[in-house]
This record gives C-alpha cells, structure tokens and sequence, in this order.
C-alpha cells in the first residue's frame, strides 16, 4: 500500500544547499548503510537546509520534529484519537517516517526529554524496529528509512549532552559556519542582496563570533545573516537591519548589545 | 500682562540692598568699606538675581553667617559664568563641604564659581574612560578575536598588548562624540597591530636619524596614512563617522606617498621607505583619534612575549599531535608548516593555513590564537616555532581537576581565581577554599522559631503546596490519559444535532515538572553579628519547613572566611541530605564568623550547584551586602567588582544568581555589585520565603 502522508513530504524542487565540505557523500554513504546521523553544529549554520537537500536528492520524504521539552514519546510514536463514532489510531510523526520509510529528522535533539529519546534507541541500532506499546504492535523499518538527529555541542551544557550509548548508534557530520566567500554567496542567493552588502555582513558576523565566549553564548549564524540581508533587500538601512536582526538576537545585555551596535555601525 | 512678573521691576539700589542684607548678616560682619563695595556690587544686578541672593542668604546663614557673606561677595562672579539651576547646585556643594569638613572646606567651593562652572560644563561633555570602558573592550575584542587590555595612559598609544587610552575625552562637545573618537583610538591602535606597524623591528633603525623623535613623528603621519587607508576598507562606517566628527581632511602628504602607501600589500616598510623623503618637511598634525607611537614600550611587550608563546606554541603543538594519533619516540616526527594565508586586507581576521605533512589541518583554537599572535609579532611564522614538543610531554597536564594538589597544606583546598578590577584581569589561583563542617549546637533556637511563626509557617506552606501546582487536570484536551465525560456528552450531543463533533473530549494528567535546583549561601560574616544573623537563622528554619513541601533538591551551605588563602564554606544540608534533626542544629551553628570573600565563596557554591542535574538552576545568596576581607585590599571597590564579576560568571554558566540582602537600607553600590543580577533588600524574616516562593513562581512559569 502506497501511504498518503507520503507524497505529502516528498520535496520536490531541489532545495537551494551549498555544500560545505564532504557532507553529501557522507550522508549518503551512511544512508546506504543504515547508520543513522548525527548532525553537530551551531544553530543556524545550515543543518535543517541540509536534509531538506538530502531528502531532495534521496527522493525520499523528510518529516521533520522540533524538539523541545514538552515533546514526549507518545508525541512521536503515535496516539488514540476518537473520531465521529469509534477511537482511531493516530501514526505520530517517528512512526510515519518508519511506515513510509522516509527520512525522520529530530531537530535539536538535546531538548527532548531523556526518556523520550529512549524510544528511538531500538530504531537506531541494528534491530531497526519501533516498539509502539500501546497498539502492541512493532514497526520494523524498511530498507528506505534513516533517522537523523541534530544538535548543538556548544550551546547545552555537558549535563544535556548526549549520552554515550545514544551518541554511539550514529554516523557524525560536523557543520560549521561556512567559509566566508561561501557564505558569502549563500547570504547573496538567500536575499538577492549586493555583493558589498553580503561581504559586510559576512566580515560582521566573524566580529561577532569572535565575541563567543567573552560574553556572547553564540556569534551571528548564517541564518541570522540571512534575516539581515532580507531585511535590508526591502530597504531597510543596513545599521537599522542589523540592529533587529543580528545585535538584539543574540543578547539582551545592555553593555553587550551596546558593543555590537558598536560593531555594526563600525562595518555598515 | 500683570502682576506675574515681580521680578520685571527695576533692580534695587544699594540703599535699598542694606537693610535687606541686614535681615540675616549682622551688621558687624559686613559694615565696612568693603561692605560698600559689595552693596555696590549687588546692585549692578538684575532684580531676579537680586532676589535670588536674597533668598539664599538666609537659608546660608542658617549654618554660618560668614558663608552667606561670602556668597553674597561672590554672586557677581556666579552669574557672570552659571545659570541658576547651576549657582544653586554650587550653593548645595558649598553647604555640603561645611557640613562635612567645616567652614575653610566650605569656601574652598564659595570662592571659584568659575571653576565649578567649568566643572559643570565638562561633565555634559567629558567621557571619562570609566563609563566607556566596558563597551570598547568587548568592541576590541570583537575586533581581534582576543582579549585586548585596555588601560588608562596620557594618550591613545599601544604596547602591542595593553590599548592605553586618555582618562577622559572632551575633544568634542557632546559625549557621543567623544565616545565614537575613543571607538576610532581603539580601531587605530587595533589596526597597528593587525597590519603590522610593529613587524620587521624598525625601532633601531629610526636610532640612526639625527633627529629621531622628529622621525617616529613622521612614521606616525605615514603608518596613521596607511592604516587609515586599511581601516577605510574593512570598517567603512566607522570611519565615515568619524569623518563627520572632524570634517575628515587627512594630513597633507608630499605628492605620489598616498599612493604608495595605498598600494595592496603595503606593510609598515613602505612607510619606513617613505621616511627619507618624508623629513624634507615638517610633519603634519594628526587627525584626533591618533595617538603617538611608543616602540620602547612595544619592544619591551614583545621581548617577553615572543619567547614566551613560542613555548606555549611547542607545548599546544606537541599536545595536539598526541591527541591525533599516539607517536612514537623513534618515529620522524610529523612535519608542521604554517602562513599567513594570501593577504585578505578586506578581512579583519588574519587567516592562518597549517599543513601537517603537506596536508591542510585546522589546528586547535589554542594553536590557532598562539599562530595568530605570533603572526601578528614577527610577520610570518618561522619554521622554528613549529617545532612541537616530544612525544607525551603533555601527559602531567591531563585530568586537570579543580582541586590544587601541589601543596600538601592545600590537600583539601579549591582555588578559584579572582577578578582585580584595576588590572582589568584575573589573578590566577588566587583564593584557596575549604569545605568545613559546622559543628551542630543545640540552643533551642529552631524549636522556638518554629514556636513563634506557627501561623506565619502554616500559610507558607501553603503558598508552596500552591507552587507545586502537583497534578493538575486539564479538561477537553485534544488527546490524553482520560476520556472527559462532560465533553464527550457534550460532543454527542452535537453530533446528534448534526454539528461537527469535537476532538476536545480527553482529560489529561499534566504534572508541572519543574526540575530545579536551589543553592542557598548564608553570609556567616563577623558584620553580621546581631539582628542579621537572628534573621538569618530564622529565615533558614522557615524556608526549609517551606521548601520540603515542594519536593525540589536545595542545599545550603555558609560562607566566611579570613584572608584569600583561608576562605571556607560550612555545609548547612548538602543536595543529598535530608532536612532532620541535624541540619536544624547546623543552621542554630549559624554564627558570625570571619570577614567576607564573597567571590571564592560564589565561585564555589557555582561549580557545586552545576554538579546537579536540574533544568532550572538558582543561586541564592543571604548576606549583609558587604564584601570584606581581613587587613586586605577586599575591602571596598575591589571586593564589590569582584562579586559582582563571580556572579555573572554564574549567570554565563547558566546559573540564576539571586541576591537578598538582609538590612534596613542598602548601601549605594547594591545595584552596581548585583548588576544585571536579580537583587532584593529585607528586613523582616517574613518576607524572605515569600520573595523565594515568588522567585519560583517567575522561573517556572
Ligand atoms: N550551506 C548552506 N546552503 C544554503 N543555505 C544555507 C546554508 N547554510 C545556511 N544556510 C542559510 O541559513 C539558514 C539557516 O539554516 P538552517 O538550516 O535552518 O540552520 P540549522 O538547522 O543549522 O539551525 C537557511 O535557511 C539558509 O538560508
Ligand atoms: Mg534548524
């Protein structure tokens, strides 16, 4: 049986990705493999775009789950739910992507509770099942499915970090912020912006990331950037669009927030 | 138009003054010649201002008649250079000095209007660096990448390490100007540094010239040139602010050195080059945000320097290479190669490439700063820095702990480092902690406390059974444990009625999981001794009774302590240990002790408090409010930045800092010491676990 949900999470226009390194034929060799993925890296420095891309490429369906800590198992597996005249089972997000063998992508993963995560420990080993306990019914995941998890080493404490024996399951891939002509040219494509803009913003966000650690928990992401640069595409001043976008997302210390209007008025 | 405007009439003559004057200066005082003079003197004033001695005197002589006098003789002088709302504000100086210091201290202000006048007038204007310190530190550091200290000097001028900066500016009139002209001395001096003014050791040679202050003057001019022309490049903005400060107009230059100096890739030899040709003439004066070069200070910064990060730089190599892959002592060793990537002027970061045995590597942050910094010093990387130490030599450094395990003495010591605010740095390993038990005592103090605010106790507790919020029932919910009768009737009964049946036909069991963890730090200080320390104890043995309703993990644990070597914490109840009968005869030990450290003590209770896994994290401190230390520099602004800066340690490490602060009135430098941290003030033992319960309630909510 071909499932609705399916189509449903099929991207179909190539998603517009800059690879940054060997992470495409990483993936995918993982992929063919099996191994589920663990993607490490900053907030906003391209992992969520990456799958999408992935997903593109694999021609599979992408079902993404934002974690956070309300998120709890029954959340991803699956719940009862009473319709017109009877009690129906409702497939929960994980459980989709298993019977459809699409690619299921927890974003943030850290935010999830701990016994949430327990219920992907039997998907990501050899077994490759999911146990739903209440239907008293076990997924066995085909050929197809890959679960990918994303998080961020720098910004949750060593308490949130991942256990060992989740982290041991997965296939790593480290991203990072990308190289500065490169980002460059993804701020650029992103937001139709000018090439001096771009390069402004670019050299802004090395500023800022150098403040990490004397006070900022995190530079300007890639992401951030991109907000900059749309805002400034509409014809916002530049200092007025960094101010928004980049100085009062990252902090709300007036001292710090002051040393970045600093930086921007500096750069723009 | 009528009477609204008593003082429109003609001004008083000195006849009329007289007996006026008379109303509060005794004739005798002022019945002289000279008393004719300052007669004659008032009266050349208008009938406002006038009216404006003749208020104040009285109100002057109510302390001394004699500084009435002394106003009055001064008034021509006051208004000729103040407004009235500033004559008052040197009134108030004035009688503030007599109150303090006497009549001399008085008339030490009476005496100079004009100079109280300029005083009022520079404060518009005048940035002193101290308010601008903060912000241009974290603005350099963004720069750099690195932690440049900033320091107050004569003028902007660098070590290569430290920026020296005036006391204060007044350059322009408003502050915001002269805030953006300190924002240019910073990039200035930061630019020198980046694009190589100190590189390829110049400083002999400019020795040589026959004049050669007149040529660092010039080297100055060209380098300011150059750097300028960098600086146009890569922060754009800045520079056009600063254009607008000063109209922009560069040093005139003899005819082709611009270009010279604007060629891509031109380093401070150009400017050295330049320099023959430059002495023709006298050299130009600067725009305002530069400084002056100091190459004995920087030559003297480098000779320790250099030597001292090619070291650390053999050191992190060697460790690197060991974290890589296990080397052997026989094996060749890998080869190491480092450069200064392809000069992206357009860049503010310098762009290291290391190759490891002809491969491209990204080395570690520490070997990367090392690389940098170096980079930076000498130009280039010299293959003989990249030498990296032999095989293990890192390995005494692994399982570095907090706890100090040189000294036997210190064998159940913690160090913890202390902030120095007048060197703008920390002082390493500074502090030594203890852990000391609290001898329990039985005074029968808990028992009667808990006597005394039965009532007070039983609504507490309430108030935290209400925290708990346990297991609330959330009706006509979408999914759940339950099905919700009314609403599943309800939900018949539209579907019957034909309408659309609702989803929302669940109950659901929410328990509010609130995951936190309280560290409470009692100040056991000697200045605590009396009502403090009663209202202490006592808030401790209500907040317990309050806290076991809610089931959370807290511990509580007392500071004191004699000199930075001696500081301890007594454990009142650890996370671990239950509230009995033990920890109530801990907190009746609750006596002043010693001085205040507050920072080793917060710096501690941090680390301890990080130890537990909890979402929430809350430190809450109980003191007096006083950091003070034995016969020590604790005392005072010292103490007071140190606090403060060991809480935002905390805040940075995730913490919630809370500090309560047991006294009628706090001292001034509460807001400044507790800074971006939450803060109260008490008095009453009662109202400290309802402030608690009202903590919870905003981080769990
Ligand atoms: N390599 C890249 N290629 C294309 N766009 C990128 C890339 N990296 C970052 N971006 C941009 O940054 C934004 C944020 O990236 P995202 O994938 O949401 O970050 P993350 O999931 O890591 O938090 C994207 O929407 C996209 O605009
Ligand atoms: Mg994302």
């Amino acid at each position: 049986m071909n499932h609705p949900a399916e189509s449903a999470f099929l991207i179909e226009s190539e998603p517009y990705y800059e690879a940054v390194g060997d992470e495409v034929a990483l993936f995918e060799a993982a992929y063919h493999s099996r191994i589920p993925v663990l993607l490490k890296g900053p907030t906003g420095c391209g992992k969520t775009r990456f799958m999408e891309y992935m997903a593109w490429r694999l021609k599979r369906p992408l079902i993404t789950v934002s974690c956070h800590d309300d998120l709890s198992a029954a959340d991803l597996v699956g719940r009862y739910l009473i319709t017109a005249s009877e009690t129906v089972w409702m497939d929960g997000p994980l459980a989709r992507a298993v019977r459809c063998g699409g690619i299921c992508y927890l974003d943030e993963v850290v935010e999830a509770r701990k016994d949430t995560t327990v219920v992907i420990h039997p998907l990501a080993d050899d077994r490759r099942i999911l146990p739903m306990e209440k239907r008293g019914e076990v997924l066995r995941a085909p050929p197809e499915f890959v679960l990918a998890l994303s998080y961020n080493p720098g910004y949750q404490s060593v308490l949130k970090e991942l256990k060992p024996s989740t982290r041991q399951r997965f296939v790593a891939i480290e991203f990072d912020y990308p190289a500065a002509a490169l980002e460059e040219k993804i701020v650029r494509a992103e937001t139709g912006i000018g090439a001096e803009d771009a390069g402004k913003l670019v050299h802004l966000a090395g500023l800022t990331r150098n403040l990490k650690h004397n006070g900022l928990d995190e530079g300007a992401s890639t992401r951030l950037l991109v907000h900059a640069g749309k805002l400034i595409a509409r014809g916002i001043a530049p200092r007025i669009a960094c101010q928004g976008a980049i100085a009062q997302a990252l902090t709300d210390e007036p001292e710090m927030l002051a040393a970045l209007n600093e930086l921007i008025s500096a750069v723009f | 138009m009528s009477s609204s405007a008593p003082f429109s009439e003609a001004a008083l003559e000195a006849a009329q003054l007289g007996p006026l004057l008379e109303e509060f200066l005794p004739a005798s005082t002022w019945h002289d010649a000279s008393g004719e003079k300052l007669l004659a003197q008032l009266a050349l004033l208008t009938r406002a201002q006038q009216e404006f001695v003749l208020h104040w005197g009285p109100v002057l002589a109510r302390n001394s008649a004699t500084m009435a006098y002394g106003m009055a003789r001064q008034a021509n002088a006051a208004f000729a250079c103040m407004a009235t709302d500033d004559i008052e504000r040197w009134l108030a100086r004035a009688m503030d000095a007599y109150d303090k210091a006497g009549l001399s201290a008085a008339f030490a202000v009476l005496n100079h209007p004009a100079r109280f006048a300029e005083e009022r007038r520079s404060a518009a204007t005048r940035l002193h660096l101290d308010e601008a310190l903060g912000v241009l530190e974290l603005f350099a550091c963004g720069l750099a990448g690195r932690q440049f200290q900033i320091a107050e000097g004569d003028c902007a001028h660098s070590d290569s390490a430290t920026f020296f900066l005036p006391a204060s500016l007044e350059h322009y009139p408003r502050k915001e100007d002269n805030f953006l002209l300190y924002k240019g001395m910073v990039a200035h001096l930061w630019a020198q540094v980046r694009f190589g003014t100190f590189a390829g050791a110049w400083f002999e040679r400019l020795e040589a010239y026959p004049d050669p202050e007149r040529a660092l003057a010039w080297l100055n001019v060209l380098e300011a040139e150059r750097l300028e022309i960098r600086l146009r490049k890569i922060f754009g903005g800045l520079m056009r602010d600063l254009d607008t400060l000063d109209g922009g107009a560069r040093p005139a230059l003899p005819g082709g050195f611009a270009e010279q100096l604007a060629a891509p890739g031109a380093g401070v030899a150009v400017s050295l080059a330049l320099l023959d040709a430059a002495l023709a003439h006298e050299p130009p004066p600067l725009r305002p945000y530069v400084g002056e070069l100091r190459p004995a200070l920087v030559r003297l910064a480098m000779q320790t320097r250099i030597p001292q990060e090619k070291a650390a730089l053999v050191k992190a190599l060697g460790k690197w290479l060991d974290e890589i892959q296990p080397r052997r002592e026989d094996a060749p060793q890998p080869e190491i190669r480092a450069g200064i990537a392809a000069e992206a002027e357009e860049r503010a970061a310098l762009d290291i490439v290391v190759t490891l045995d002809g491969k491209p590597v990204a080395p570690p942050e520490k070997v990367r700063e090392l690389l940098g910094s170096i980079a930076l010093d000498l130009g280039e990387i010299p293959p003989e820095y990249l030498v990296p130490a032999g095989p293990g030599a890192s390995a005494p450094e692994a399982g570095k702990t907090q706890k100090n395990q040189d000294a036997a003495s210190a064998a159940d010591a913690y160090t913890y480092p202390e902030w120095d605010y007048e060197r703008r740095n920390y002082r390493k390993q500074w502090c030594m902690l203890r852990e000391r038990a609290l001898a329990p005592k039985g005074d029968d103090f808990v028992r009667r406390t808990l006597a005394r605010y039965h009532g007070k106790i039983y609504q507490l507790k309430r108030a935290f059974e209400m925290l708990r919020g346990e297991e609330r029932t959330l009706k006509r919910q979408q999914n759940g444990d339950d099905v919700d009768f009314d609403a599943l009737v309800e939900a018949y009964a539209d579907l019957r009625c034909g309408r659309e049946l609702s989803e929302h036909v669940f109950s659901r069991r929410l328990k509010v999981e609130r995951n936190m963890a309280l560290m409470l730090m009692v100040d056991m200080s000697g200045s605590t001794k009396g009502w403090i320390n009663d209202v202490e104890r006592e808030s401790l043995v209500l907040l317990c009774e309050a806290l076991e309703q809610l089931g959370d993990r807290y511990a509580i644990y007392g500071f004191s302590g004699m000199t930075r070597l001696n500081c301890e914490v007594y454990p009142i109840k650890e996370f671990a240990e239950p509230y009995g009968d033990t920890v109530r005869r801990r907190i009746e030990a609750v006596t002043p002790r010693d001085y205040t450290r507050m920072g080793a003590a917060i710096r501690h209770l941090s680390w301890r408090l990080n130890q537990v896994d909890a979402r929430v994290r809350l430190l809450i401190t109980l003191s007096d409010g006083k950091p003070d230390d034995f016969h020590d520099q604790y005392r005072g602004t010292y103490g007071i930045e140190d606090t403060r800066m060991a809480l935002l340690e905390a805040k940075r490490a995730g913490i919630h800092p809370y500090c309560i602060t047991i006294d009628k009135e706090g001292p001034q430098y509460l807001p400044h010491m507790y800074g971006a941290v939450n803060y109260a003030l008490i008095d009453d033992v009662k109202r400290l676990p309802l402030k608690i319960a009202d903590i919870y309630r905003k981080l769990t909510t």
